[in-house]
């Protein structure tokens, strides 16, 4: 497939990350190339989110290398800004900003960090309301629309950067079931057209759905991955098998 | 209904009571800074006719012992009660005014120096900050009053600075060290998720706390900088001790060329606290109606 050979667009080498005594990544070490879907499962506490969040530079790594779209991250003069104008990021709290409305959620950070034309980013973004099934919610404030719908709001506004990755961290974690289905639909039509989506889930069937690839992680370090079809049926780990024996 | 309830569940008696731990509804404590507008927003409006009321007994009560009538007593203050007002009240008004002015200006400058990144900022900041609002106002005044010079020469042009302007600053300093807590509590109440995504966006430090959570958190800070310009109102008449001529210098200058019969004390201070009252009343209602509202939506 096309994917195989596609460019590596974000490379993480035995990465170590200590919140003071508590060491939360052991030595990571993932690959993922254009146009791939990640999937990063595990219990809770194994260090995924930090994971994710080293990929933006919100967390800093204490050892080894991440490479995001051909920055390294590990130099001391990193621009985190230009970095995070390439990689987008949608928390599991949503974190809109209260008091703008939809549309201006989408459009502050292409008018004020990209310098784009206001009329242009009005236009995208109410392409993107379309996209993400909320057209007619453009001037609604956050607090008027639900969780799924503010979720779908912050993916729309991350999307407005046009990043090359898109990082998911818990995204349905604080959403009713009815609801997680409307954003995972947004998520998969994003897969579909070629995003390069790095998620945290516990979207088991979800994960199997859209994944190129899944990694587990266990107490900081990556204990097993694989294609979903061989991770979910012949997982080789102990660990592994135990966490999807008490989900599956 | 009732009895069901009585007889099927173990540890609920009747009327639904139970001996069990129940967790009570959480009841948020007021918040400390709104101590003086809270008291003053929950006495009913007609205390300001109760502080009026020693004005007009007071003269009956001590009629017996002069010649100095009642009626003697409403006179001389109905006759200075327009020069208090306007010279006098108006004056304190003005001061408070030019207080919180400077005080907010300065305060907000010094709140933001309080969550600089820059350590040496910060801690100057945060100095600055608690020496002035922990030091009593009246110090203050006097260093003020005797530190500044009565002029200043600027190219040559000498520049008188009256006391009034001495006051101004002295009470601008405490004000500005509240009004800076104010501003970096309310920053750091802004979650700190909304910094995480206003920076995955890319925002700059700058354009995060402009744009982003000094708007959020504006409106929480309108109640505690209300509060604060009542106690500051409230605080003026402490500038009589410097000679300037507000309400409190210009009652004892009125009931001094009056004779100063004692019987003139009570109706002429009753007066300046009623009109204290007056002003601050309607602050301090509309400080906890604002707060009410702001509380409920983040």
């Amino acid at each position: 497939m096309l994917k195989k050979n596609a460019e590596t667009i974000v490379s993480i080498r035995d990465v170590h990350k200590s919140f003071g005594q508590l060491e939360v990544l052991k030595g990571v070490s993932l690959d993922v190339k254009k146009g791939e879907v990640i999937c990063v499962i595990g219990p809770s506490g194994s260090g995924k989110s930090t994971l994710i969040r080293c990929i933006n530079a919100l967390n800093n790594i204490q050892g080894g290398e991440i490479n995001v779209c051909g920055i390294d991250l590990t130099d001391p003069k990193l621009d985190k800004l230009e970095l995070r104008k390439r990689v987008g990021m949608v928390f599991q709290q949503y974190n809109l900003f209260p008091h703008k409305t939809a549309l201006e959620n989408i459009i502050m950070a292409p008018t004020m960090v990209l310098k784009q034309d206001r009329a242009a980013s009005e236009k995208r973004a109410f392409e993107l309301m379309q996209k993400v099934r909320l057209e007619g919610k453009e001037h609604a404030y956050p607090g008027e629309l639900s969780g799924g719908q503010q979720q779908r709001v912050a993916i729309a506004r991350s999307l407005a950067m046009n990043p090359d990755v898109m990082l998911f961290d818990e995204v349905t974690a604080a959403l009713d079931p009815e609801t997680v289905k409307e954003v995972l639909v947004t998520i998969k039509d994003l897969a579909q057209e070629g995003m390069t989506c790095i998620l945290v889930t516990h979207e088991m069937g979800f994960a199997r759905e859209v994944a190129d690839h899944i990694y587990f992680t266990d107490n900081g370090v990556i204990v097993e991955h694989g294609p979903p079809k061989t991770f979910f049926n012949k997982a080789k780990d102990p660990r592994t098998k135990e966490f999807l024996s008490q989900i599956l | 209904m009732a009895s069901r309830f009585s007889t099927s569940i173990p540890g609920i008696g009747k009327n639904g009571s139970t001996d069990l731990p129940v967790l009570k509804p959480f009841a948020p404590s007021q918040p400390v800074a709104f101590n003086t507008s809270a008291w003053l927003a929950n006495l009913p409006p007609w205390t300001g006719l109760v502080l009026l009321l020693p004005m007009m007994i007071w003269p009956f009560a001590s009629h017996a012992g002069g010649n100095f009538t009642m009626t003697d007593a409403f006179a001389a203050l109905i006759k200075w009660m327009p020069f208090l007002l306007k010279s006098g009240f108006l004056f304190n008004v003005i001061i408070s005014l030019f207080a919180m002015l400077i005080g907010t200006f300065l305060g907000i400058i010094l709140g933001l120096g309080q969550i600089s990144k820059t350590g040496i900022i910060r801690r100057f900041s945060w100095f600055i900050t608690q020496l002035f609002r922990n030091s009593p106002w009246l110090v203050l005044l006097f260093i003020v009053l005797l530190a500044f010079p009565f002029e200043i020469t600027i190219f040559g042009v000498i520049i008188m600075i009256p006391d009034w302007t001495k006051a101004v600053i002295g009470l601008s300093l405490p004000i500005m060290a509240n009004i800076s807590e104010i501003v970096r509590g309310a920053v750091l109440s802004v979650p700190t998720a909304q910094w995480e995504a206003a920076e995955s966006l890319a925002f700059t430090r700058q354009q995060i706390l402009w744009r982003i959570i000094l708007p959020q958190c504006f409106k929480r800070m309108i109640p505690p900088w209300m509060n604060w310009y009542a106690i500051l109102t409230m605080a003026t008449p402490l500038c009589s001790l410097l000679g300037v001529e507000e309400i409190i210098t210009l009652s004892r200058q009125a009931m001094e060329s009056e004779n100063n019969h004692p019987e003139l004390l009570v109706p002429f201070y009753s007066f300046a606290l009623g009109l204290f009252f007056l002003y601050c009343y309607p602050i301090a209602r509309v400080t906890m109606h604002l707060e009410r509202r702001y509380s409920v939506k983040i």
